[in-house]
């Protein structure tokens, strides 16, 4: 565990958790959210987490932004808040 | 004190994600915002469990090594090489989030699925103009 590393990791993933709930447009967050998962899985693997680290990145960062951008395309992508 | 609080900076960073999943989902009136809130406030639980199986000290991963090492020559019985439980990190809490990641992009899927039904009914995504055709009837 590299405590630098460590340490901006986890700012970009408080940044990214900020961004996604505040941007208005519903694919830029989406997109955010994903960054976020990948910034996730960069953290776990740094805290000796492999197993944990492989299925956020294929099953929450890779479907999961799939999912989420089909509903957003099935449904409006402007977002009032 | 002071040295207590930075040493467990992972647990902060947990309570500062969790709360602002949770401010996504109680205080964002658009449900696809609603659902990205609930997503982190997952992946934050996540986070915390995975802390707790770090030790200190540089731990690598859980794989065993010289798991297989033939003592044969040693005269030494199988097994009887000594695991060091302080070089691994503890892989209960791996096993438990993995089933939990899987939940959690289940509940995601669930959660969009009803968000589009609520679309193809009502025309619109925000809360409170779904609460206001409600309302009407």
């Amino acid at each position: 565990m590299i405590l630098p590393f460590d340490l901006i990791l986890v700012l970009f993933v408080f940044i990214c958790a900020i961004a996604a709930i505040t941007v208005r447009d519903l694919l830029s967050a989406v997109v955010i959210l994903g960054a976020y998962s990948f910034f996730m899985c960069l953290l776990w693997t740094q805290m000796a987490a492999v197993d944990v680290a492989f299925t956020e990145a294929s099953v929450s960062a890779g479907i999961g932004t799939v999912l989420c951008i089909g509903a957003v395309s099935k449904t409006r992508r402007r977002s009032r808040d | 004190m002071f040295d207590f609080i930075v040493s467990y900076y992972n647990y902060w960073v947990f309570i500062g994600l969790m709360m602002v999943g949770f401010y996504a989902m109680m205080a964002k009136r658009n449900l696809i915002k609603k659902i990205i809130g609930m997503n982190i406030f997952q992946s934050a639980i996540i986070f915390f469990y995975i802390s707790t199986s770090v030790k200190k000290g540089g731990v690598t991963v859980p794989i065993l090594e010289h798991g297989h090492a033939a003592h044969a020559a040693d005269g030494l019985e199988h097994g009887a090489h000594a695991v060091d439980i302080m070089q691994y990190a503890n892989p209960l809490p791996h096993v438990l989030m993995l089933t939990a990641i899987v939940v959690m992009v289940a509940t995601l899927g669930v959660a969009l699925a009803v968000a589009i039904m609520i679309y193809r009914r009502y025309n619109t995504l925000e809360e409170d103009e779904i609460i206001k055709l409600l309302r009407r009837g």
